[in-house]
């Protein structure tokens, strides 16, 4: 057994049953949403924040780097335990402990799902306004990590904007509480650097959340283009009307093919982009609105458009929306999804940057994204099984982040720089930037406990596999984990 | 590596269908044992990256991976949701029926062996269902459920009362407008645990213009053989099926049983490879209709009765996510006079019966009933309505064990009780 005595101290606060070590068991903790791997030495599920403390110290004892997961749908390779070590899981800790609908809060922990939130909260006219694509699924400790946004984020933030304290572990293994229960708490804003710090400062084990209350009234509008530039500058064009919609989201031609399979969402086979757009409100102001921006999307040469008022119509719009990016699955084996921001304006050029880079490449494209933040999602479609495709991926990712730097804009809009944007951080920030960012991290008194390898510029590959771990290795099978 | 490395013989999941799953993690939260662990290694996800593994000899099946595979209920709701359309039931199957075919755990073996040997076969099911009907009968099962020690192994043990429905050939004649010839699935559990399912898909079907017939040289369906790994034994009995409802004359097979119906839906899949029977094959799975199904398409003869009663609908995992039918049924209740559908949360969430497996995983099978009880005991339904045999025996034991009133039916004979 490996190190065996870890397993030992572990299991001897959480229980047997919630450690895993067997290496057929933590083969399937290797992965997250992304094509990178690393293999933990030990997975732990924790049932409360006093057994994570507890598991925390055990990691120091024995110089175990810790890795926190939530559903492990992060897309920048977050979740994966590239120095090996434990892995902490949360979904044991999913339990919604208070509600207060008078004050329009919530305490949670940090394995609930982040539409459960909603779900719960339903009741009382209030919902949980970020709503990342996985939201079915994906964790609030795994938003609260990355800073999670969605479709709807553009008129109401992302995670940082809805959370307002935090309980956390830090690198002692003490639970210490930030923010609290009012907004804006005197002091530094701790709980703003926490969200979006990839669990590489603390483990986050209790979270409040903001609700807010359903708006009075949703109008949903869906306008087909012929070609993806007109589409995006209509998006330029809503904007500068003076509307923020709640949500302003585009999808391209080979988006719309995947969808169309996937859930027959009646796209016509010939057009070249769709935005998906929601307007909310007030009844008056949200159809004022809905009236101007199907004006402005005809003026641009919308072929055709859709509107949806009730919630089953407005649900029907947004169902290939929602399901586009695992449908992407049904267009090559693999995908790899980028992640960059660029101002409005300069989206149809980078746009066309993004199409002839992928072309010379040799890979099909599917961009599927939030237009009205211009963050970007270039899908790059590929076959993981061909040789050295993957690495021509990822080249090509590096040649669309620098289109997008280049615009002005950034190498990460939601998804967070993890381990497979690290080496990027040195395009947008200066050495002494970085070393502040070092120093905030120092300061919480972690140095490579929690979450090595992400983030900070590195040159050591992930899943480069420890020699304890080989040992385990070697006793399951010559070839297993190559 | 091992001399002969398990997924490379005929029933190996195919790469093309196993790199389809681009672990986007969509699928967790819709699975029940992950729900209920929490762990990765009982997800859908972390169950293909197993087989896939296993396939790429990076491991070999431990019994640890072969524990993974096995807690899988095969209730597909991962499949339902999954926007990449990875065909996991298929996979699962076809992982199945290779560790089953390479050195399996004697579990597995004994498992087969009694599927294949007592239920696939009519006579000695019979037998197996006068002891089951025994046991009920001689109160045996009161103190067994009565006893502490024993109460927690016994109570989701299969019981049989009720007629067994034995009527084979022509069932019934057309009642006014002729609509056509279909015959039905008898199956092998569900004549003598439910013959008055039967009756009333009998009777129902006749009211709506079909003359009925049950060719008498039908086989089980052989989906517990294929879940279970026997591939073999699910093939043979596939051909007999397609020889026995091809030969009788009629224009669709109908099915009372999701499980049966979705595996007979699969026989073209099945006997893909068979040159004989490829092309039947597919013929036939075409003709397969779900009852509920088929009566949803009609413009359904209107019921005359009522049926004055709160009912909630659970959906069998193998219509809702196997054949993708949610609405036929509610349809049908819709149509009842007097009849209120209370829908309860997660109606597509499985009970936890899965064909043997609540035998074979009593622990896993219980908190998922369990939960199923707590979200019917909040519609406040006294009438349980589902379209699965395994199911209404699962829902019963339910009952049983939390000492609630309650009656599970099939959804066809509450249609039934309308037309009286
Ligand atoms: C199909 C699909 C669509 C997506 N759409 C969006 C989208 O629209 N917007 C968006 O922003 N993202 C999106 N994502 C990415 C992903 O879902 C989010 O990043 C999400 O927040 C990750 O949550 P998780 O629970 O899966 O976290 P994981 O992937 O498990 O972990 C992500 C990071 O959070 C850290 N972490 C997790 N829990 C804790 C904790 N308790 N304490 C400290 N650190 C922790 C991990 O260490 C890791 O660094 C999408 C992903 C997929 C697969
Ligand atoms: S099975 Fe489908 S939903 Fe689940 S992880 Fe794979 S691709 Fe995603
Ligand atoms: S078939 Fe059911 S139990 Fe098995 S992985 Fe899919 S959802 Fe989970």
């Amino acid at each position: 057994m490996p190190n065996s005595s870890l397993i030992r101290d572990l299991s001897r606060v959480v229980g047997r049953r919630w450690v895993l070590h067997e290496p057929e068991d933590l083969l399937v903790y290797e992965y997250d949403a992304t094509i990178e791997r690393g293999l933990p030495e030990a997975v732990v599920l924790p049932y409360n924040a006093n057994q994570v403390s507890q598991v925390v110290r055990i990691a120091r004892r024995h110089n175990a780097p810790v890795t926190a997961r939530g559903a492990g749908t992060g897309l920048s390779g977050g979740a994966i335990p590239c120095d090996g070590g434990i892995v902490i899981v949360t979904s044991r800790m999913n339990r919604i402990l208070e509600v207060d609908a008078g004050n329009r809060i919530a305490v949670v922990e940090p394995g609930v799902i982040n539409q459960d939130i909603t779900d719960a909260v339903a009741p009382h006219g209030l919902y949980f306004a970020p709503d990342p694509s996985s939201q079915k699924v994906c964790t609030i400790g795994g938003n609260v990590a990355e800073n999670a946004g969605g479709p709807h984020c553009l008129r109401y933030g992302t995670t940082t904007n809805h959370v307002l304290g935090l309980e956390i572990v830090t690198p002692e293994g003490d639970l210490v509480w930030l923010g609290g229960k009012t907004a804006d708490p005197p002091g530094y804003d701790l709980t703003g650097l926490v969200v979006g710090s990839e669990g590489t400062i603390c483990i986050v084990t209790k979270v409040i959340v903001r609700l807010m209350d359903c708006p009075q009234s949703t109008v949903t509008l869906l306008a087909i283009f012929d070609e993806v530039d007109q589409a995006s500058h209509a998006v330029s064009a809503i904007i500068g009307q003076g509307i923020v919609p709640a949500a302003l989201e585009m999808m391209d031609r080979n988006t719309m093919r995947a969808v169309e399979e996937a859930v027959q969402a009646g796209y016509p086979p010939d057009a070249g982009a769709v935005l998906l757009i929601e307007v909310d409100g007030l009844e008056e102001e949200t159809r004022e609105q809905a009236d101007s921006v199907r004006a402005v999307c005809e003026e641009l040469g919308a072929r055709e458009l859709r509107i949806g008022f009730s919630a089953e119509d407005r649900e029907r719009l947004w169902a290939g929306r929602k399901g586009a990016l695992g449908a992407l699955g049904r267009l090559a084996p693999s995908y790899y999804i980028l992640d960059g921001v660029v101002p409005r304006s300069k989206l149809p050029a980078v746009l066309r940057g993004v199409y002839e880079a992928c072309d010379s490449f040799g890979f099909q494209v599917a961009n599927v994204f939030h237009a009205g933040d211009g963050n970007l999602h270039p899908n790059v479609m590929f076959d993981e099984r061909v040789p050295g495709a993957t690495q021509r991926v990822l080249d090509l990712g590096e040649v669309i982040m620098r289109l997008c730097v280049e615009a002005g804009g950034t190498i990460t809009g939601e998804h967070g720089v993890g381990y497979e944007k690290r080496n990027y951080m040195s395009w947008i920030f200066s050495e002494d930037d970085l070393e502040v960012m070092a120093g905030v991290k120092l300061a919480f008194g972690a140095t490579d406990l929690f979450n090595p390898g992400k983030i900070f510029p590195s040159s050591k590959g992930c899943g480069e596999v420890s020699s304890r771990m080989k040992a385990a290795i070697a006793k399951v099978g010559p070839d297993a984990y190559v | 590596m091992a001399d002969n490395p398990p997924f490379s013989g005929p029933f190996a999941p195919s790469d093309a269908d196993l790199s389809r799953c681009v672990h986007c993690g969509l699928c967790l939260e819709s699975c029940p044992t992950y729900t209920e662990t929490g762990l990765e290694t009982e997800s859908p996800r972390g169950r293909l990256y197993l087989i896939k593994a296993i396939a790429e000899e990076r491991i070999e099946a431990t019994p640890t991976v072969v524990g993974h595979l096995d807690l899988c209920l095969q209730c597909r709701n991962c499949e339902a949701v999954c926007p990449s359309g990875v065909p996991y039931g298929r996979i699962m199957e076809g992982a199945r029926a290779e560790l089953l075919a390479n050195r399996p755990p004697l579990a597995w073996r004994l498992r087969a062996l009694f599927l294949r040997e007592v239920i696939a076969r009519p006579r000695r099911m019979a037998a197996f269902a006068t002891l089951l009907r025994l046991y009920r009968a001689s109160g045996l099962r009161w103190l067994a459920e009565r006893a502490p020690f024993l109460r927690e192994r016994v109570i989701l043990a299969p019981t049989i009362s009720g007629p067994t429905f034995r009527a084979r050939g022509v069932l019934a004649r057309p009642r006014g407008e002729a609509r056509g010839r279909v015959a039905l699935l008898i199956g092998c559990i569900m004549p003598h645990a439910y013959g008055r399912v039967h009756e009333a898909t009998v009777r129902v079907l006749a009211r709506n213009g079909f003359e009925v017939v049950a060719p008498p040289h039908q086989a089980c369906c052989g989906a517990l053989n294929a879940h279970n790994g026997d591939r073999p034994t699910a093939r043979a009995l596939a051909r007999r099926n397609i020889d026995a409802f091809l030969d009788a004359g009629v224009d669709a097979v109908v099915v009372n049983s999701a499980g049966c119906g979705s595996a007979m839906k699969e026989y073209g899949e099945l006997l893909a490879d068979d040159p004989d029977y490829a092309e039947k094959a597919k013929r036939f799975a075409g003709m397969v209709k779900d009852v509920t199904e088929l009566l949803a398409e009609l413009p359904l003869e209107a019921p005359t009765g009522r049926v004055e009663a709160d009912v909630t609908f659970q959906d069998p995992c193998h219509l809702a996510h196997a054949q993708r039918i949610t609405g036929a049924p509610r349809e049908l209740l819709a149509a009842i006079p007097g009849l209120r559908l209370v829908e309860m949360a997660q109606p597509d969430r499985c009970c936890g019966s899965a064909g043997i497996y609540s035998l074979a995983h009593r622990e896993m099978s219980l908190d998922l009933l369990d939960g199923k009880m707590r979200e019917i005991a909040a519609t406040g339904a006294e009438v349980i309505a589902t379209a699965n045999p395994g199911c209404m025996a699962q829902i019963e034991a339910g009952l049983r064990r939390h000492r609630r009133p309650g009656r599970v039916v099939h959804v066809v004979e509450l249609l039934d009780e309308a037309y009286r």
